[in-house]
């Protein structure tokens, strides 16, 4: 008995060791890219572009991220986007919980067949072009709202919000609340929303990082530059290579090449720095609405 | 009398009702008239004519789809990259939360779960930038990686054959973890007594993995999974697009790219509709037997 106990424990610890190992593997394959690229932006252009960068920036300069200062264009993209995100934010927010609440009332006559006209969308859509077709009959095309009505209310958002309201808000609330007089619309600022804080940080965390890291719409509704929001910037400057505005007009051919490349690294560092730096306040709250999500489930 | 109570509920509600009608509004003009206008499809679209005046076409369009001869190409790479990223993007993060579960030092846990979480947060526009760096022919870093292999550097984005594996794996790097989290969650909840009377029959480590956690969170599993073939056909278009470049075009054209170049490009709406909706269509049915399947034989279901 003893010598099994004895056995059975060594293969635990063996266990243990290759399950932290595999641990660290993981860990590590999720950080070096991440790494490599804010060496590489770091890094002097030569060196990188010699594949001489890993980890630790080489020949340490700040001079693509002065460039990316510099263009006019990523600042724009930077303004829009910040504009974008708030007015979104607000927009898919409001619009959720004046779905959520209700829908989340079990006395309400026809809440099921809501839920279903709701529910299947998720599962069927018009698709692409008739969307883009409404979005032109709308006259939303080449405007700002194309970007923040048509893809305001997330079914999936609204789910969560809907089942943090039916299990956190318990009925005899609002039936105290009905006797001492209180409507249907007060209850939700003066009961709803107050006992709510979590799941409205889940929902603006969940819309803000969706809008701000967005392409697709701004891709096929807005044709004016000037409304363009970062991500779309980014991608032309990161992938379709739109970088001759960047640097001095002194400077050779190979220098101005380098000089893109070197800029890539720094763009991608930048835009990523508002999500990132929110990250580890938010991450929890991530987390949660994943939880509440995976309730209804 | 009965429907007095019944009207009488109703206007006890107003206030609900006022407030469900802005964003049931949205739902009917932004979900349900798109759906209302995919008969384009079956319709000789005219932007002039409006949806309801363009003259019918019967099934025109997707006579022109199926017989067309990229429709075999088109549909394999769809079918094959969704296959594909399923395959290994859906028990990734299972296997990650049955890991994170079995490492004992919470720290170390921790740490874990927010390093992988990360990744979750960058735009489809960055990943695609990194793919693109790290796969330069000279200076990449995954050249200098298959380097350390003897293996002669290639311009991996240009390659249609490295096309799928790199959409696939970048998937699960920026998704494995984020996606982990209900898994994680389903883990925390399953009884530790289970693990205490296991022990005490002796079984391993990875006995208890396969026969308590695993069993523990198949409801969980089940129903991402049914989710997951739902959307098979859909793979995402962003990523796609953004990773296309002429010369992996053969492997890269998938449904949704094809309707973006056709439809919004070169304003052949009721053509590119067609090819939508036979996509909706089969997407909507996979979900619908998946869920039938699922049903039946475990009971677990979306609806």
């Amino acid at each position: 008995m003893k010598e099994k106990m004895k056995k059975s424990l060594r293969s635990d610890f063996a266990f243990d060791v290759i399950m932290n190992l595999l641990g660290i593997c993981i860990v590590l394959l999720v950080l070096i890219p991440l790494i490599f690229v804010v060496a590489a932006s770091f890094s002097d252009p030569d060196l990188v572009l010699k594949g001489k960068v890993l980890l630790i920036p080489k020949g340490f300069t700040t001079q693509a991220y002065s460039m990316v200062f510099e263009n006019e264009d990523i600042w724009k993209g930077f303004r829009n986007s910040c504009l974008y995100t708030v007015a979104g934010t607000l927009i898919s927010v409001v619009l959720t919980i004046l779905a959520a609440y209700p829908l989340s009332r079990k006395e309400l006559p026809g809440r099921n067949l809501f839920m279903m006209l709701i529910l299947f969308t998720m599962y069927f859509s018009g698709g692409m072009i008739p969307t883009y077709l409404l979005v032109k009959d709308l006259g939303m095309y080449n405007t700002v709202w194309a970007l923040l009505i048509p893809a305001a209310i997330s079914t999936y958002n609204l789910i969560v919000a809907k089942t943090f309201f039916e299990n956190s808000i318990p009925g005899e609330l609002y039936e105290s609340a009905k006797l001492d007089g209180c409507g249907n619309i007060p209850m939700l600022h003066r009961i709803v929303l107050p006992l709510s804080k979590a799941i409205l940080a889940v929902l603006v965390l969940y819309y803000a990082v969706g809008i701000w890291n967005a392409y697709f719409d701004a891709l096929i509704y807005v044709r004016d530059t000037s409304l363009h929001p970062l991500q779309i910037v980014l991608r032309n400057i990161l992938l379709l290579g739109q970088t001759e505005q960047m640097g001095t007009n002194d400077v050779g051919m190979a220098d101005k090449i380098k000089m893109a490349e070197a800029v890539k690294y720094s763009a991608i560092v930048l835009s990523s720095i508002p999500m990132l730096l929110i990250y580890p306040f938010v991450q929890k709250y991530f987390v949660k609405g994943v939880m509440i999500g995976a309730i209804k489930g | 009398m009965r429907q007095k109570k019944v009207w009488k509920n109703i206007r006890k509600c107003a206030g609900l009702y006022a407030m469900l009608a802005v964003p049931l509004a949205w739902y009917i003009i932004f979900k349900y008239v798109p759906m209302y206008g995919l008969q384009i499809a079956f319709r000789k679209f005219n932007p002039t004519l409006g949806i309801t005046k363009s003259p019918w076409a019967g099934l025109t369009y997707f006579k022109q789809f199926f017989g067309s001869y990229y429709f075999t190409d088109v549909l394999r790479n769809t079918v094959t990259l969704s296959l594909f990223t399923m395959l290994i993007g859906f028990p990734m993060p299972i296997i990650l939360a049955l890991l994170i579960n079995e490492i004992k030092n919470v720290r170390f846990k921790k740490l874990i779960q927010n390093i992988t979480y990360m990744p979750n947060f960058l735009s489809v526009v960055v990943i695609v930038s990194m793919l693109t760096l790290f796969s330069n022919r000279d200076y990449g870093l995954f050249n200098k990686i298959r380097e350390l292999f003897g293996a002669a550097p290639v311009d991996l984005m240009s390659k249609p054959a490295y096309f799928q594996p790199l959409y696939v794996f970048s998937n699960v790097w920026q998704f494995m973890g984020f996606n982990a989290i209900i898994y994680i969650a389903a883990l925390a909840g399953v009884d530790q007594e289970l693990y205490e009377a296991a022990s005490i029959d002796g079984a391993s480590r990875m006995q208890k993995i396969l026969h308590i956690s695993l069993p523990c969170i198949m409801g969980t599993i089940l129903i991402m999974f049914i989710m997951r073939i739902g959307s098979l056909m859909s793979v995402g278009f962003e990523k796609v697009y953004l990773m296309q470049n002429s010369v992996n075009l053969s492997a890269s054209e998938i449904i949704s790219t094809f309707i973006y170049k056709n439809g919004i490009q070169k304003g052949q709406f009721s053509y590119s509709t067609a090819v939508g909706l036979f996509n909706s269509v089969i997407n909507f049915t996979l979900l619908v037997s998946a869920n039938y399947i699922s049903k039946k034989t475990t009971d677990t279901g979306l609806w």
